[in-house]
């Protein structure tokens, strides 16, 4: 077998393969998170914003390409190991008493399933305007010019509780999925003592955290009435 | 002490199995684990009834051998101690206890609580040894290994290959023990010529075998009766992502173990 078929069908290079995709995801989640917390410059802020995304134009493929790729490996290869491991104790314990593992450790394919559903209807929402067309059809008017007005479909939509809610419950589950992740992608990429220590009791506990609270703000404020 | 004990029994590989449920009165607390099993096989003998299968060979806690899981926990309750090392003390008097085999598909039940831990062997022979060419032995003190190394090494060669580590995986995973086997060589200068393609064979075989991956859960460490620190996983995948994408290979190790 090539080294490097040999490398992406093993444990440990699926594994590898998570891990780096998880990176890619992880400053997607950021960046993506430091861009929507404009709403609270304002309309202007966040429609340019998101126009100067739009104006990107190829690039902005290529990012969308390169992220739909790190979403297939980092999900191909969680089936892929997972299914592995299931059919690895085919006779179930009577008895187990787990000593060191987190809930967050053993639901991380639970939780990545709803991220993939969330990921799913967020798009529908807010990228192809499925869920509330009216909202995506709002424009706003710069030096006579009609632009899509981001600003107002946010608004709109989590002035709806029921889908406000919909996405503070979906934070909540990727803040899980990141809290062990951000560890166990050190382990898996070999990084050893005070770093992955550090990293696995307080980093990303704080970073998955901090995620969930920059995210969560968002529809917070909308339902605060403190943007409007 | 009086305890109730639950214990797996299974005739055989392809046996369904099921549990058997054992009352023991007058249990000293100065017994080890295995010889109150003793007590229990000798009743069992007497009564004409077929005595509990279940592996040991050291009593001392350096063969591996006496592997069941007990109340959940591989070895039983006692953190770093081997099944003959637990003493009947750390129970209660009205306990119940809970008696299992190793679960892995890796690890078949042969009988009762005995399992085949014959996939650990292939992994070493797929790797897990240093090629010597035959001659004299070398001079003593003609390799000089570092007092930082000779313990990492030594802790690492602690492991005794009792599969604990695959008992106590959500996935069945065997990480810990090839981390353990990997860490040993790499630590020394004897390692380093077959370093990188022992990690390539040695995970190969890990994954031909029918062990589960690895997703941290760090339950192995816990459940070591060596203690061999979860660190050791952290080098094995570093070891073969060097290992297996961009180490320069020769042929084949010169050995087959
Ligand atoms: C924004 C999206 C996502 C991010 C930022 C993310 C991040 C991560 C990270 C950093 C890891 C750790 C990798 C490692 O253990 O070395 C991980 C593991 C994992 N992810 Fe994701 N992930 C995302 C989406 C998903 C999705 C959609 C699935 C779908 C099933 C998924 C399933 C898993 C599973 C099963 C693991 C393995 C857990 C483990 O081995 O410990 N993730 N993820
Ligand atoms: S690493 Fe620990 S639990 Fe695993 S086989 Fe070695 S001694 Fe047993
Ligand atoms: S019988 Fe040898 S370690 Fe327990």
């Amino acid at each position: 077998m090539n080294r490097w078929r040999a490398f992406f069908v093993s444990t440990i290079g699926s594994k590898i393969v998570m891990a780096v995709t998880g990176i890619l995801l992880l400053l997607f989640v950021l960046g993506h998170l430091v861009g929507n917390l404009q709403i609270f410059l304002g309309r202007t802020a966040l429609n340019d914003y998101a126009e100067g995304l739009r104006k990107l134009g190829p690039l902005l493929w290529v990012a969308r390409i390169g992220l739909l790729a790190a979403f297939l490996l980092h999900i191909d290869a969680a089936v892929r190991l997972t299914l592995r491991s299931q059919a690895a104790r085919p006779v179930p314990y009577a008895k187990t008493r787990h000593s060191a593992t987190t809930y967050a450790a053993r639901t991380m394919v639970v939780s990545g399933i709803l991220v993939v559903l969330y990921v799913l209807y967020h798009l529908m929402h807010f990228t192809w305007g499925w869920v509330a067309p009216q909202a995506f059809a709002l424009t706003e008017t710069v030096d006579g010019a009609a632009r899509h007005d981001v600003y107002g479909m946010v608004v709109a939509g989590f002035q709806q509780p029921l889908i406000a809610i919909v996405y503070v419950v979906a934070q909540a589950v990727l803040a899980m999925h990141l809290s062990h992740g951000a560890s166990s992608l050190l382990q898996t990429l070999g990084v050893r003592g005070p770093l992955f220590e550090n990293v696995k009791n307080y980093v990303g506990p704080a970073f998955a955290l901090l995620v969930f609270v920059g995210y969560v703000s968002i529809p917070a404020a909308v339902l605060l009435g403190i943007v409007k | 002490m009086n305890l109730t004990l639950h214990v797996w029994r299974q005739k055989g590989p392809h046996d369904k199995g099921g549990f058997e449920t054992h009352r023991m009165s007058d249990v000293s607390p100065d017994m080890s684990f295995l010889e109150m099993i003793d007590v229990l096989n000798e009743t069992l003998i007497a009564a004409g009834k077929e005595p509990i299968a279940f592996d040991h060979d050291c009593r001392e806690g350096i063969c591996g051998m006496c592997s069941m899981v007990i109340n959940g926990r591989p070895h039983g309750p006692e953190k770093g101690t081997t099944t003959c090392q637990l003493h009947m003390r750390k129970f209660r008097d009205g306990d119940e206890i809970t008696i299992e085999p190793w679960r892995a598909k890796a690890f078949p039940v042969l009988k009762d609580l005995c399992v085949d831990r014959g996939a650990f062997d292939r992994i070493i022979q797929a790797g897990g040894y240093v090629s010597v060419n035959t001659g004299s032995v070398q001079d003593a003190n003609c390799l000089p290994v570092s007092k930082v190394a000779a313990d990492a090494a030594f802790d690492a060669a602690t492991c005794i290959g009792c599969g604990a580590c695959v008992a106590a995986c959500p996935n069945g995973a065997a990480m810990l023990f090839v981390a353990a086997k990997i860490s040993h060589l790499a630590h020394l200068p004897q390692g380093q010529p077959e370093r990188h393609l022992r990690v390539t064979a040695m995970v190969e075989q890990m994954d031909h075998e029918a062990f589960g991956h690895c997703t941290n859960h760090f339950e192995c460490g816990e459940a070591c009766p060596k203690d061999i620190s979860v660190e050791n996983i952290a080098l094995l995948n570093a070891d073969y992502a060097k290992g297996a994408l961009w180490a320069a290979r020769p042929k084949q190790l010169s050995g087959d173990g």
